[in-house]
C-alpha cells in the first residue's frame, strides 16, 4: 500500500510539473521532451492502476510516434526563442479564473463522487482476473469480437489522416528528374519509335 | 332624351377636342365645340319653353345608371328636371355657346385652342350635371367639376407662374367651401338617411325645430346643414371672407372669366341655396346668415371695386357684389328674385366680360385704365355694347313700370323685397344694398370713362394699332346685348310676376308671406323712397362718376393723395389676403415645415428606416470586433462557454440557487 | 493511505486545466496549442482508466483506446496543416493568424 501510494504521488507529481513545464518552456523543443516526459509518467500512472497494455500503447503510440513526429516539425520548422511577449498579462486573469472555476469544479465532482454499490454489478465487461487473463489479453477479447466494427472504423480513421497528411504536405518540387508511371504505361509505339531513312554516309 | 342630349352634348365636345385635337387641329375643335355647343343652347331653349313656359315637368328623374348603392347609401346618376334646371339650362348653355363662338377669336393666336375648347365644353359639362342633379352626391360631383374646370382654365397659361398661384389659390378657396359642404351632405345622409332631394325635401318639416347636442350645446339640425351647405355656396360663389380667389381668377383668358366667373361656376352657390329652399325655409336662423353675408358682400366688394385698375378686376369685383344681392335675396326668402338676377346678371355680366375682352385684345393685350382713355372712336360698337352693358348692371330703367334695361328689373325687386321683409337682416340688408347701388354705378361708369371716353392716356402706338374685334367677337357681344336688354322685361311676370306660380311650380318653397314680389302686382304697397331709391342712387353714381373723371379727372388723385389710408385700403381689397397669409397661410407652411422637418424627418425616418439602418450598422460594427481572427480568442471564449454550462450543470444537481 | 478514485481523477483534472491554459495563454507558436490538446486528450484517458479500474469495467480501457488513435491521427493531420501553414506564411506565430478577421 504504501508503495503504491509513493509510486501514485511520484508520478503524478512528475506528471503535473512536465505538464505544466510543456506550457512554460521557451525552447519549443524543451516543450516536447517535457511532453515525452508526462507521457512516461502517464503511463506509469496506468501500470498502478493495471492497465498495462494502455500503458504500453501509450508508450509506443504516443512516445514514439506522436511526440517523435512533433520533435520532427519543431526541427524543421526551426522556430526562434520566443520571449515572453507583452500580450500575455492581458488575458492572464480572466484566464486564470476561468481556469481555476473549472479545476475547482471537476476536484469538487471528484471529490464528492460515490460509487453506488449496484454499479459493480453493471459493468458490461468485467475486469477477469489477472490469474485467469492477461490484461492484454482480456482487451482483446472484447475488442475483436464486441467491439470489432468500432476498430475497424478506428483503422479506418488512420489511413484517411494519413491520406491527408501526405496530400497536405505533399508536392512537387522543379528540377527532380521522377518517373511518371501512367506515362510511361500509355506509351505507343509512335511516341517511341521512329523510322528513318538513312542514307549512307549521312548520319540521323 | 331632350335632357340626356342636352346634358350629354357638351361631354361629347370636350371629348372630341380633348383627345382628339391634334387630328382636328385648332380650327376644328373650334367647330366641332361650337357647333355642339349652339345647339344645346337651342335645345335648352326648347327645354325651357316645355318645362317652365307650358308647364310640362317630367315626372320622374332619367336614370342614367346606379352610383352608390351602399348600405342605406343609394345614389344613382339621374336627371331631374324642372323650372330650377332649365332656367339655369338656358342661363349656363347660352352664355357657354357665345363663350365658344367669341374663343374662336380671342384665342386665334393661341396654339393650344383645342386644350381650351375642350376645357370650356368639359366645365359645361360639369355645371350642367351640377344643376341636373337628383340628389346631392351628383350635385357634388359637378360642383367640384366646375371646380376642377375653374383651376385647369384659370391656370391656362401655364407658364405663367402667377397665373399657376391663382389657379392654385381659387381651388384651394374653393377647398374651404367645400369642406363645409361635404360635412352638409354626411351631415344630410346622418340626419335623413338619404342624399336623394326628394326624400330629403319631404321629410324637411318634420325636421324643422329639431336640435341635437355637441360640446354640451343645444344646436338646431337644419340651421347647421344650411350653414355648412352656405358654407360650400360662400367658396363658390365667392362670398365675403372665401372672395379673395376671384380678382386673382383673372390671370385666366378673358372667355374664361366671362364663362365660368361671371355667368355661370360663380352663381353655383346661388344655385344651392335655392335648389335646397326646401331646406332653408325652415331653418330662418341659416336664412339670417345668408342675407347677412351677402349684404355684406355686395357692400364690401362694391367699395373694393372703386378704386382697382385693372379693367378685369373691376368687373370681377362687380361680379361678387352682384352675387351679394342674389345671396340676400335668397336671404329673405325671395328665391325667385334670386334667381330672376342670377339670369339677367348672367347676359349683362358675360356681355361686360367679353366686351373688355375685346377691349384687351384690341389694345394688344392691355389691361390698365390708367393706359387708356378716349377709345370710343377707335372701337365704336365695343364701346356701345359695353355701355348697354353698363346700363344694364347699374339698374336704369323707370321704376314703377318693368320698362327697363335687364338689371333694373331684377335688381330693384331684390331691393324692394329686402325693404319688405322688414326682419333686421332684411333692413341690413335693403341698407347696404341701396349702398351699393350707388357704388355699382360709380364704378361701372369710371370703367366706361377711363377706357372710351376723356382724354386718351394710352401710348401713340397704342392708338394707331387699336382695332374693332372681328365679327366672330363681336355676335356674341350683340346677342349677349340683346339679353341684357330685353331680358329682364320680358321675363319678369315669369320669375317674380303674376305668372310666377305657374313658372315656378314646385321647385321652390316658399314658406310664410317673406316671399317676392315687390310692390308691383300684390302685396302692400311700398313707400314713394324705397321705390325711388335705386334709381336715385343710380343717378347719384352716374353723375358722381361722370365728374370726377370726365369734368375733372385731376379730382380723383388729388382724393387718393389726401386719403393715402383709405385708398390703400380699399386698393389692398382690405388687406384680406394679407390678413389671410398671417393667420393661415404662414402658420401652415410653418407647421409643413416642422412636421416635414421634425416630424418626417427627425422621427419617422430617425426611427425609422434611417434610425435602423444606422443602429444596425452600428451594432454591427461593434459586434465584427468579436471576430478577431486569433483562433486562441476563440478557444478562449470556448472555454468560458464550457466553464458556464459546467457551473449551471453542476448548480443544478446539487440544487443550490 | 488509500489511493482512491479521487485521487487519480484529481490528477486528470488538473492535467486538463493546465491543457487548456496552454491554449489561449500561449503566445509563442501554434505548436504549443497542438501539444496541449494532445495533454489535454491524456488527462481524458487517465480518467478514463481510472473509471475502467475502480469499476472493474474494461470498456473503459477500449475506449482509452479508441481515444489514443483518433489522437494520433488529429496530431498527425494538424502537424501537416501546420507545415503547409508555415510554408505558405512563412512563421507560425500565433499573433499573425488573424486572416479570418471580421
Amino acid at each position: 500500500m504504501i508503495l503504491q501510494a509513493i509510486a501514485f504521488y511520484v508520478f503524478s507529481t512528475v506528471l503535473v510539473g512536465a505538464a505544466f513545464m510543456v506550457i512554460a518552456a521557451r525552447n519549443p523543443v524543451h516543450s516536447v521532451l517535457f511532453l515525452i516526459l508526462a507521457f512516461f509518467s502517464a503511463a506509469g500512472l496506468f501500470v498502478l492502476l493495471g492497465a498495462e497494455f494502455i500503458a504500453m500503447i501509450l508508450v509506443v503510440v504516443y512516445v514514439g510516434a506522436v511526440a517523435v513526429l512533433f520533435l520532427f516539425v519543431v526541427m524543421m520548422l526551426d522556430i526562434d526563442f520566443v520571449e515572453l511577449r507583452r500580450g500575455f498579462l492581458q488575458y492572464l486573469p480572466t484566464g486564470v479564473v476561468i481556469g481555476l472555476i473549472i479545476l475547482g469544479e471537476l476536484l469538487l465532482v471528484a471529490g464528492i463522487a460515490i460509487v453506488t454499490p449496484e454499479t459493480a454489478g453493471l459493468a458490461a465487461h468485467p475486469i477477469p482476473s489477472v490469474a485467469t487473463r492477461t490484461n492484454t489479453g482480456a482487451l482483446g477479447d472484447i475488442l475483436y469480437t464486441n467491439y470489432i466494427f468500432l476498430f475497424q472504423a478506428a483503422g479506418i480513421i488512420l489511413l484517411i489522416a494519413m491520406i491527408g497528411a501526405i496530400v497536405l504536405t505533399l508536392r512537387s518540387r522543379e528540377g527532380v528528374k521522377k518517373q511518371n508511371i501512367s506515362d510511361q504505361v500509355n506509351r505507343r509505339r509512335e511516341d517511341g519509335v521512329e523510322k528513318v531513312t538513312v542514307r549512307p554516309g549521312q548520319g540521323i | 332624351m331632350l335632357y340626356q342630349t342636352i346634358v350629354l352634348l357638351p361631354a361629347i365636345g370636350a371629348l372630341a377636342a380633348g383627345l382628339f385635337g391634334k387630328w382636328l387641329g385648332p380650327r376644328g375643335s373650334g367647330i366641332v365645340t361650337c357647333t355642339l355647343m349652339v345647339l344645346t343652347a337651342l335645345l335648352s331653349f326648347i327645354a325651357f319653353y316645355q318645362v317652365a313656359v307650358a308647364g310640362n315637368v317630367p315626372e320622374q328623374a332619367v336614370i342614367f345608371f346606379t352610383w352608390f348603392d351602399v348600405g342605406a347609401l343609394e345614389a344613382d346618376w339621374a336627371i331631374r328636371v324642372d323650372t330650377l334646371t332649365v332656367v339655369m339650362f338656358v342661363v349656363v348653355n347660352t352664355v357657354s355657346s357665345m363663350v365658344h363662338i367669341y374663343s374662336v377669336g380671342y384665342m386665334s393666336h393661341d396654339p393650344y385652342r383645342p386644350r381650351f375648347f375642350a376645357l370650356l365644353s368639359m366645365f359645361t359639362f360639369a355645371m350642367l350635371m351640377l344643376v341636373t342633379a337628383d340628389n346631392f352626391l351628383q350635385l357634388f360631383f359637378g360642383w367640384e367639376g366646375v371646380g376642377l374646370a375653374s383651376y385647369l382654365l384659370i391656370g391656362f397659361w401655364y407658364k405663367k407662374p402667377s397665373a399657376n398661384a391663382a389657379a392654385i389659390k381659387a381651388f384651394i378657396v374653393n377647398r374651404v367651401g367645400d369642406f363645409g359642404f361635404a360635412l352638409g351632405i354626411m351631415a344630410i345622409f346622418f340626419v335623413f338617411g338619404s342624399v336623394d332631394f326628394d326624400t330629403v325635401f319631404a321629410m324637411a318639416p318634420s325636421m324643422a325645430g329639431r336640435e341635437f347636442e355637441f360640446l354640451g350645446q343645444q344646436f338646431d339640425i337644419l340651421t347647421t346643414i344650411c350653414l355648412l351647405l352656405f358654407m360650400g355656396a360662400m367658396g363658390k360663389s365667392a362670398q365675403f371672407l372665401l372672395h379673395t380667389w376671384l380678382p386673382d381668377a383673372m390671370e385666366g383668358p378673358t372667355p374664361v372669366s366671362a364663362l365660368i366667373h361671371a355667368a355661370t361656376m360663380v352663381t353655383a352657390g346661388v344655385f344651392l341655396v335655392c335648389r335646397c329652399s326646401y331646406l332653408f325655409e325652415y331653418a330662418p336662423g341659416a336664412l339670417a346668415v345668408v342675407a347677412v353675408v351677402g349684404a355684406v358682400t355686395a357692400f364690401a366688394t362694391a367699395t373694393m371695386a372703386l378704386v382697382q385698375y385693372d379693367i378685369k378686376r373691376v368687373i370681377a369685383y362687380s361680379t361678387c357684389s352682384q352675387l351679394g344681392y342674389m345671396f340676400f335675396a335668397a336671404g329673405v326668402g325671395a328665391y325667385d328674385a334670386a334667381m330672376f338676377h342670377l339670369f339677367t346678371h348672367a347676359f349683362f355680366k358675360a356681355l361686360l366680360f367679353l366686351g373688355a375682352g375685346s377691349v384687351i385684345h384690341g389694345l394688344g393685350d392691355e389691361q390698365d385704365m390708367r393706359k387708356m382713355g378716349g377709345l370710343a372712336k377707335q372701337l365704336p360698337w365695343t364701346a356701345g355694347l359695353m355701355i348697354i352693358g353698363t346700363l344694364a348692371i347699374t339698374g336704369v330703367g323707370i321704376p314703377y313700370t318693368i320698362v327697363g334695361f335687364a338689371g333694373f328689373v331684377s335688381k330693384d325687386v331684390i331691393i324692394e323685397t329686402a325693404y319688405e321683409a322688414a326682419t333686421a337682416p332684411g333692413l341690413f340688408a335693403f341698407w347696404m344694398g341701396l349702398t351699393a347701388v350707388a357704388m355699382t354705378s360709380f364704378y361701372s361708369w369710371r370703367v366706361i370713362f377711363m377706357t372710351f371716353f376723356g382724354k386718351s392716356r394710352a401710348g401713340q402706338q397704342a392708338l394707331e394699332q387699336a382695332h374693332e374685334s372681328p365679327a366672330v367677337m363681336m355676335i356674341p357681344l350683340i346677342i349677349l346685348a340683346l339679353g341684357a336688354v330685353f331680358a329682364g322685361a320680358a321675363f319678369h311676370s315669369f320669375f317674380v310676376g303674376a305668372g310666377q306660380e305657374h313658372f315656378w311650380q314646385e321647385a321652390l318653397l316658399f314658406v310664410g308671406d317673406e316671399h317676392a314680389v315687390a310692390g308691383m302686382a300684390d302685396g302692400p304697397a311700398l313707400p314713394r323712397w324705397v321705390v325711388w331709391g335705386p334709381f336715385a342712387m343710380m343717378l347719384v353714381g352716374l353723375v358722381w362718376s361722370y365728374h370726377w373723371y370726365i369734368r375733372r379727372p385731376d379730382i380723383p388723385q388729388r382724393i387718393a393723395d389726401n386719403n393715402g389710408i383709405l385708398y390703400r385700403f380699399l386698393l389692398n381689397k382690405w388687406y384680406f389676403d394679407e390678413i389671410y397669409d398671417f393667420l393661415f397661410v404662414e402658420p401652415t407652411k410653418k407647421l409643413g415645415h416642422f412636421l416635414w422637418k421634425q416630424g418626417d424627418g427627425w422621427l419617422i425616418d430617425g426611427f425609422g428606416p434611417d434610425g435602423v439602418a444606422t443602429s444596425v450598422l452600428a451594432t454591427t460594427r461593434r459586434i465584427v470586433k468579436v471576430q478577431t481572427g486569433y483562433v486562441y480568442h476563440y478557444a478562449f471564449v470556448m472555454l468560458i462557454g464550457i466553464a458556464l454550462f459546467v457551473t449551471y450543470y453542476y448548480v443544478r444537481s446539487v440544487g443550490a440557487f | 493511505m488509500e489511493i482512491g478514485l479521487g485521487n487519480y481523477l484529481s490528477v486528470a483534472a488538473i492535467i486538463f486545466t493546465l491543457g487548456i491554459f496552454g491554449i489561449f495563454l500561449n503566445k509563442k507558436n501554434v505548436i504549443i496549442i497542438l501539444m496541449s490538446i494532445e495533454l489535454m486528450l491524456l488527462a481524458v484517458n487517465i480518467n478514463l482508466v481510472a473509471f475502467s479500474a475502480f469499476l472493474g469495467d474494461l470498456v473503459g480501457q477500449v475506449f482509452a483506446l479508441f481515444v489514443l488513435t483518433v489522437a494520433a491521427a488529429e496530431a498527425a493531420v494538424g502537424l501537416a496543416i501546420l507545415v503547409v501553414y508555415f510554408r505558405n506564411r512563412g512563421d507560425i506565430d500565433v499573433e499573425n493568424i488573424n486572416l479570418m478577421k471580421g
